[in-house]
């Protein structure tokens, strides 16, 4: 017989880690379809749906790896938590404001992804480093696509480079809050299923997002902050998003569609 | 030490199955796409493995439902288990002569096999002088082009990046 599935080690603070990336990848993907029907044009529109579609089908793949650990279902873990129970970044659950943020924001979170899936996939724990892996192919799209709007939109006039900083500028804190460790992810560090720790990770990204946005003549203001999200503290903008997610599941928990 | 396997008349049987079964948004089978990396039968017991082209293609749970339920259907077979793998990650190398022409004649460019990568090749009257409009497309496994000279848009069958 060819080997089984990968089985996940029994590591704790692994399950709240792979719960963080699965709830920044839903809650992001979700705002990203916000702009379906409405991005300023028609090959955006069809992107952002795209890559809300691929970021939820991620989303959907973490908690399934969380469900084997936690128990439950992917889709209990999606639709059946509270706010205070959510893990992702505060950055994800912000509202999309304009087109300049939402781009800014896509540009820092996915280059910060990529430098999460390149630790998982170098990573001790052979289903999630494959699956870390295979996501990165598919997630280079959307490092291309983001790069792309950014440099066309601060390159452009002196009114777009201002929103873009001005976007930087909101979203900087929040994307550093990215890399803000979950309880417990030392143990997944030194169990070897990370390469590098959270605080490696926010410096190899950090490096790599501000050498193109100095390239562009935008500037980062140094401040720290932005953490809360992975222990459970978020804004309002999470418990409006996840009243109108869940609204259908909550009518009727368990129905098969 | 492993044995030589030779394939069994069940496994033959569900090879034969998978065939059939389709992309339900392409006219293709799983097994000219390359989406089948094993199939293991132990006692009437068997174990499909499925490599997703894109792993959120909402497609895979349909493919993964109807091989499970047209296996299931052979005589010999007491219960079928579909898992997803990801060990050996899909690639255009792994879908089939067969399966590049039947996409092609459905009107889609399909990228070489293997590489140097050239020109997308409008489907339509075979002119390379194509753009790129959108790498995102219809489904995640899909980007536009534009032929500039028979001026009609077309669908590539986009592959995962690999750089």
């Amino acid at each position: 017989m060819t080997e089984p599935a990968g089985v996940l080690p029994r590591v704790t603070g692994l399950a709240g880690y792979l719960l963080a990336i699965a709830d920044d990848e839903l809650i992001l993907g979700h705002r990203h379809s916000e702009w379906t029907g409405f991005a300023p044009d028609i090959e955006s529109d069809v992107a952002l749906s795209s890559i809300a579609q691929e970021e939820i089908g991620h989303a959907r793949l973490f908690y399934e790896q969380a469900a084997a650990l936690l128990g439950g279902s992917a889709d209990t873990l999606a639709y059946g938590r509270s706010a205070g129970e959510f893990r992702n970044a505060i950055l994800t659950e912000r509202l999309n404001d304009d087109w300049g943020y939402s781009i800014v924001r896509l540009f820092l979170y996915d280059r910060a992804d990529a430098v999460r899936l390149e630790a998982l996939a170098g990573g001790t724990a052979r289903s999630l480093a494959d699956l870390a892996a295979a996501l990165r192919r598919e997630e280079k799209y959307h490092l291309l696509y983001g790069e792309q709007w950014l440099r066309r939109l601060a390159g452009a006039s002196d009114e777009a480079h201002a929103r873009i900083q001005g976007a930087l500028d909101a979203a900087w804190p929040e994307a550093v809050g990215v890399f803000e460790p979950v309880e417990e992810e030392r143990t997944v560090v030194e169990s070897g299923i990370m390469t590098l720790d959270a605080a490696a990770q926010a410096e190899r990204w950090r490096r790599e997002v501000t050498a193109v946005l100095e390239e562009l003549g935008l500037r980062v203001t140094e401040e720290r902050g932005g953490p809360g999200g992975r222990s459970g503290t978020h804004s309002e903008d999470l418990t409006v998003l996840l009243g109108d997610m869940t609204e259908v599941w909550r009518a009727e928990p368990g129905a098969t569609w | 030490m492993e044995m030589i396997r030779t394939e069994t008349a069940l496994e033959s049987r569900i090879w034969d199955v998978l065939h059939t079964v389709e992309d339900p948004e392409l006219p293709i089978s799983v097994t000219d796409l390359g989406m089948i990396d094993a199939v293991d039968v132990a006692d009437g017991h068997v174990r499909i493995t499925l490599v997703p082209t894109f792993s959120a293609c909402p497609a895979i749970e349909v493919m993964r439902e109807d091989i499970r339920r047209r296996v299931r259907e052979l005589p010999e077979v007491q219960d079928v288990q579909v898992d997803l793998s990801f060990a050996r990650p899909w690639t255009i190398a792994r879908m089939s002569e067969r399966g590049r022409q039947r996409l092609v004649a459905h009107g889609m460019a399909v990228p070489a096999a293997r590489p140097p990568a050239r020109p997308v090749a409008c489907p339509f009257c075979g002119s390379t002088n194509t753009t790129l409009e959108n790498s995102f497309g219809p489904t995640l496994c899909r980007a536009i082009y534009y032929c500039n000279d028979c001026r009609n848009p077309i669908e590539q069958f986009k592959p995962p990046h690999d750089s």
